[in-house]
């Protein structure tokens, strides 16, 4: 508690946050159950479209991140800190290697003319329309999350390079890998709404 | 506790951890494959509820967090389930 740091605090503060992003990724996946439980062949048919490859791939990617960022954290408790910075570094590949992943995914859907108002969406049926809809609306938001959590992680990194992140005073890096997990969850949802259904 | 210290997770417990959750991914992925009828939806969702309580409590050190964490997060999840089945009461009835 050195300096008036209170990291039991830090932590309940950053898992306050998280509860609110719980409830806001959780609202939307209400709406999708509730769209799904109305249009369930649309949903089915369509979800064909996306890539089970891509999607599984990018899943991996995700939980190893998950893992090296959680291991990052025991190396610095272990006073390892060039191990620590290895860890975050590929944690940061691999969520740089999702986006990229993600930029392909999108690429390919916009041009077979899948996109919201697209000359071939205008005409077609509201179930494919409202499971594109939501498959971006998630997807995109979760994509920020990506980005949010990779600014997070870069930051830590340098932080931790420049010895303001500590053994002792780990608080920045732990919320940072807190935020990360999250992401990690919500992907974990994701990808079987959205690829493997049904 | 009182010193606000975490709990330090071993590299080998983490990667055990990791392990699992590919396991299953490789396990929900493959079942996709495979018309489990009126079973597909809740076993992917039960695969994916296993994984995201794997990353809970091991990856965000859940399983070793104060009580203020543990019972807020179990409140949140409290408002989520009450969320989910008052919008399903509505919708499956209407």
């Amino acid at each position: 508690m050195a300096g008036g740091h209170d990291q039991t605090g830090s932590r309940i503060g950053m898992w306050l946050f998280l509860y609110t992003e719980i409830i806001l990724f959780g609202g939307l996946f209400v709406l999708y159950a509730a769209y799904f439980h109305e249009y369930p062949r649309a949903f089915a048919e369509n979800g064909r479209e996306l890539n089970r490859v891509i999607g599984a791939a990018n899943t991996v990617l995700l939980l190893i991140s998950s893992f090296t960022v959680a291991a990052s954290l025991t190396a610095l408790r272990q006073r390892a800190q060039r191990l620590c910075m290895g860890l975050l570094a590929v944690s940061l590949g691999c969520g740089a290697l999702f986006l990229v992943n993600k930029y392909f995914e999108w690429g390919h859907k916009f041009a077979v003319g899948l996109y919201p108002n697209s000359p071939a969406m205008a005409g077609a049926p509201a179930g494919k329309n409202i499971f594109f809809g939501l498959y971006y609306v998630i997807t995109g938001l979760h994509g920020l999350h990506v980005l949010i959590g990779m600014s997070l992680l870069a930051l830590s990194l340098v932080l931790v390079h420049r010895q303001r992140i500590t053994a002792d005073r780990v608080t920045i890096l732990e919320n940072s890998g807190l935020y990360w997990h999250l992401v990690d969850l919500i992907w974990i949802f994701v990808f079987p709404l959205f690829y493997l259904i049904l | 506790m009182d010193s606000g210290e975490q709990h330090l997770s071993s590299f080998l417990s983490l990667a055990l951890v990791l392990a699992a959750l590919l396991a299953l991914t490789g396990l929900t992925v493959a079942m996709s494959y495979v018309d489990l009828g009126r079973f597909n939806v809740p076993l992917t969702l039960g695969i994916a509820g296993t994984k995201v309580s794997l990353v809970l409590l091991y990856f965000m050190h859940l399983r070793y967090e104060n009580r203020a964490v543990v019972y807020s997060f179990l409140g949140t999840i409290g408002f989520l389930a009450i969320m989910i089945s008052f919008t399903f009461w509505d919708v499956a009835f209407r």
